[in-house]
């Protein structure tokens, strides 16, 4: 396998040809805010959170599906890059319903802490306020697509990990929301084996464990890990 | 020629409030509105909303008594899973409510209320607050802070915040006291314990120079409601509802909230967000009632710690029986955080507060509930439907101060009727009619279920609906 060489943010690197600039960072010590990439499933750029600048490239590229090219330059934290990424999270807050008083990830939410980290204290966008609905007719779990930011996560890892694939996108633009099976109420699609991976992989609130409430949510990453290294390793310990 | 004065906002409540006062031809007073301006619309915007987010969301409606609204919703809660919750649980919920009531009726009685007694009725209003009250005497007003600050940090040492913490759920709480909490919560009792008696000592004396303000504050004949317990002691998380007339009488008791909309009826008027409850059987508005703590105190058989029943005795010894004059609400609010403080300490020394078997879990079994507790301000009632996963369908919420306001109204008339003077606004007649209703400590965010500044304006209007005189106060 042949090796690329390239430089992030001054820092030489030199990874296997394929990987993308995100997994390039993160050999080199170079932190980059994701939100929509999750560890062991696909990545589709969904958030913009990660853009990249390259040399000699004329627009942003999202960090987490562009693969490394030799001699590539890229810069991540530049002035231009930190205003974009602080506008990505402001767009995202202003197009739900985000409270997160009352939210069940309060203190526990990768979009509240992609806020923080792209130093977002306000969103300079007027919030639209759209007309979404809570689905709770699953026995166990619930979606509030009002806290969902369409990362896909959810899509993906029951796809790509539990192969039930419950999850897809519906509708496109702003009406977009993340549909169960056949778009019925999550509690009527066969296909569900109640894994609870999708409450582990959301970022937020949006999927959430019934009779939680505010803040109580809990996450177990580490489920998704094993799951993928027993599968392809044979490996069952944690 | 007839007038209306109008007092808007009224200053030191929580909530933003006018007030009306109209004067008939002949210059006297003809009747008083205490209006309600803010609009908040929470029973609506509940609506689709899972009922286990409602006492983290309903605990919004207030910062002052967020611990109310999160009872009321957990038992609410509780009844749409259909459980009994496990005794630590609820021991830890009177816990934190006797912590409520303490730092709520403190706020009220030394932040909001006392300079007017302790500074005068007539001294400077920019002075006249608490600021003018730790300028003028530190060492009471520092006690009444930490009084505040003990009742504030029982709340913290259960939810983890002062202030909106969500730790009450259906079937529960989240978590036990921890055995720090309870070597703080013992330590510091003597000090708040002491500083409610110098409290109680120094209104009784006031009281003799107050003979006015406890003829005219909204001395008046009413029903009172609140709940007691099965043996008829003062009771403030669970219980029946009793209603007592003004001579004591039992008119109605154990009555069960589940059948509120049985006995109580809510009028609406088109000058006020906030609705008027009445008593059903006597109709609107002879169905008169208060709540709060004059109510609980009038209503009881007897608080059942010895140091409020003490205090007890002598109140209703002071008062001639049943207390029908409104002013005795800050002397009834003095027993309570007594009472609470006794109480809160027979809890602290039960073994179960720190069980850990503190959360019973269960699905949807009943798509109605309706929960009720004693806030600070008087009884709470939940009332939630929801859909067979358990999304809100309806909500109502009776809150403690609109169950009092026919009585506020009538304490403004009767204030206004006796203090004014032909047409002019003085001082001193404002702050009366102010004082009036902060009596009651209204909680108009609360009753509205409403946010912003309070500022005073009062106009004076004629017959013919004409402003004849204004005055702002900010």
């Amino acid at each position: 396998m042949s090796v690329k060489t390239l430089t992030i943010d001054n820092t030489p690197v030199a990874i296997a040809e394929g990987a993308t600039i995100l997994e390039a960072a993160q050999e080199a010590g170079v932190s980059i805010p994701t939100l929509c990439h999750l560890d062991g499933v696909s990545d589709v750029g969904a958030c913009r959170l990660c853009l990249v600048e390259v040399e000699n490239i004329n627009k942003l590229l999202p960090a987490c599906v562009t693969q490394v090219t030799e001699e590539m330059v890229v810069h991540t934290n530049s002035p231009k890059l930190q205003e974009y990424r602080r506008m990505a999270v402001e767009l995202i807050f202003a197009e739900g319903n985000h409270v997160c008083a009352i939210c069940v990830a309060n203190g526990n939410c990768e979009l509240q802490d992609a806020a923080i980290q792209v130093g977002m204290s306000h969103t300079r966008f007027p919030y639209r306020f759209p007309d979404r609905h809570v689905d709770v007719s699953h026995s166990q779990f619930g979606i509030d697509h009002n806290r969902c930011i369409l990362c896909t996560r959810c899509v993906r890892v029951c796809d790509e990990i539990e192969g039930a694939h419950v999850w897809d996108v519906a509708q496109r633009g702003e009406n977009c929301y993340i549909a169960s099976g056949l778009s019925q109420p999550w509690g009527e699609v066969d296909a569900c084996t109640s894994c609870g991976k999708c409450v582990d992989a959301c970022p937020t609130g949006a999927i959430f464990r019934k009779g939680t409430t505010s803040a109580e949510k809990e996450r177990d990453r580490g489920k998704l890990e094993f799951v993928v290294n027993a599968r392809e390793k044979r490996e069952w310990t944690r | 020629m007839s007038k209306k004065i109008v007092i808007d906002p009224v200053t030191r409540i929580e909530g933003h409030a006018k007030i009306s006062i109209y004067l008939s031809d002949a210059g006297e007073v003809d009747d008083a509105r205490f209006h309600v301006v803010e609009y908040r619309g929470f029973e609506k915007f509940c609506e689709g909303r899972p009922f286990t987010e409602m006492a983290g969301i309903t605990a919004r409606i207030c910062g002052i008594c967020p611990v109310s609204h999160l009872l009321a919703s957990a038992k609410t809660g509780d009844k749409i899973l259909a459980v009994k919750i496990p005794p630590a649980a609820e021991k830890l919920r009177r816990l934190m409510n006797l912590g409520q009531i303490t730092q709520s009726h403190a706020l009220s009685f030394f932040h909001l209320s006392s300079p007017d007694w302790l500074l005068g009725w007539d001294s400077d209003p920019a002075q006249r607050n608490v600021f003018g009250l730790i300028a003028a005497d530190p060492d009471l007003a520092r006690a009444g802070i930490r009084l505040r600050q003990f009742g504030q940090t029982v709340i913290e040492l259960l939810g983890a915040k002062k202030i909106h913490a969500a730790w009450a759920v259906p079937g529960g709480v989240r978590s036990p006291l921890s055995p720090g909490g309870i070597a703080w919560i013992r330590e510091r009792l003597p000090e708040s314990r002491a500083t409610v008696k110098m409290a109680l000592d120094l209104f009784k004396n006031l009281m003799t120079s107050l003979t006015t303000e406890i003829e005219q504050f909204g001395q008046f004949p009413s029903l009172f409601m609140g709940l007691v317990s099965k043996n008829g002691l003062w009771e403030h998380y669970d219980g029946q509802i009793r209603f007592t007339d003004s001579e004591g009488n039992i008119v109605a008791d154990g009555l069960n909230e589940d059948d509120y909309q049985d006995y109580l009826g809510e009028a609406v008027e088109k000058w006020s967000y906030l609705k008027f409850p009445y008593y059903q059987p006597l109709g609107y508005p002879d169905g008169i009632y208060r709540v709060g703590p004059l109510a609980r105190v009038n209503i009881c058989d007897r608080f059942g710690t010895p140091e409020a029943d003490r205090e007890l005795q002598e109140f209703r010894a002071r008062a001639g029986g049943i207390a029908t004059s409104s002013f005795f609400y800050h002397y009834a609010r003095l027993i309570e955080i007594l009472a609470a403080l006794e109480r809160i300490e027979r809890l602290i020394d039960d073994p179960d507060i720190t069980s850990r078997r503190v959360r019973a879990n269960a699905g949807i079994n009943q798509l109605e509930g309706i929960g009720v507790s004693e806030a600070p301000r008087g009884t709470l009632f939940h009332h939630y439907q929801v859909d067979e996963n358990g999304l809100i369908q309806k909500v109502n919420l009776i809150i403690a101060t609109g169950q009092n306001n026919l009585a506020m109204n009538k304490t403004v008339a009767q204030i206004a009727k006796h203090y004014l003077r032909g047409t002019e606004i003085t001082e001193g007649m404002l702050n009366r009619v102010e004082a009036g209703i902060r009596a009651f400590d209204p909680c108009l965010s609360c009753s509205t279920h409403a946010a912003g500044q309070m500022p005073l304006h009062v106009q004076l209007i004629g017959s013919d609906g004409t402003v004849l005189n204004e005055v702002y106060r900010h």
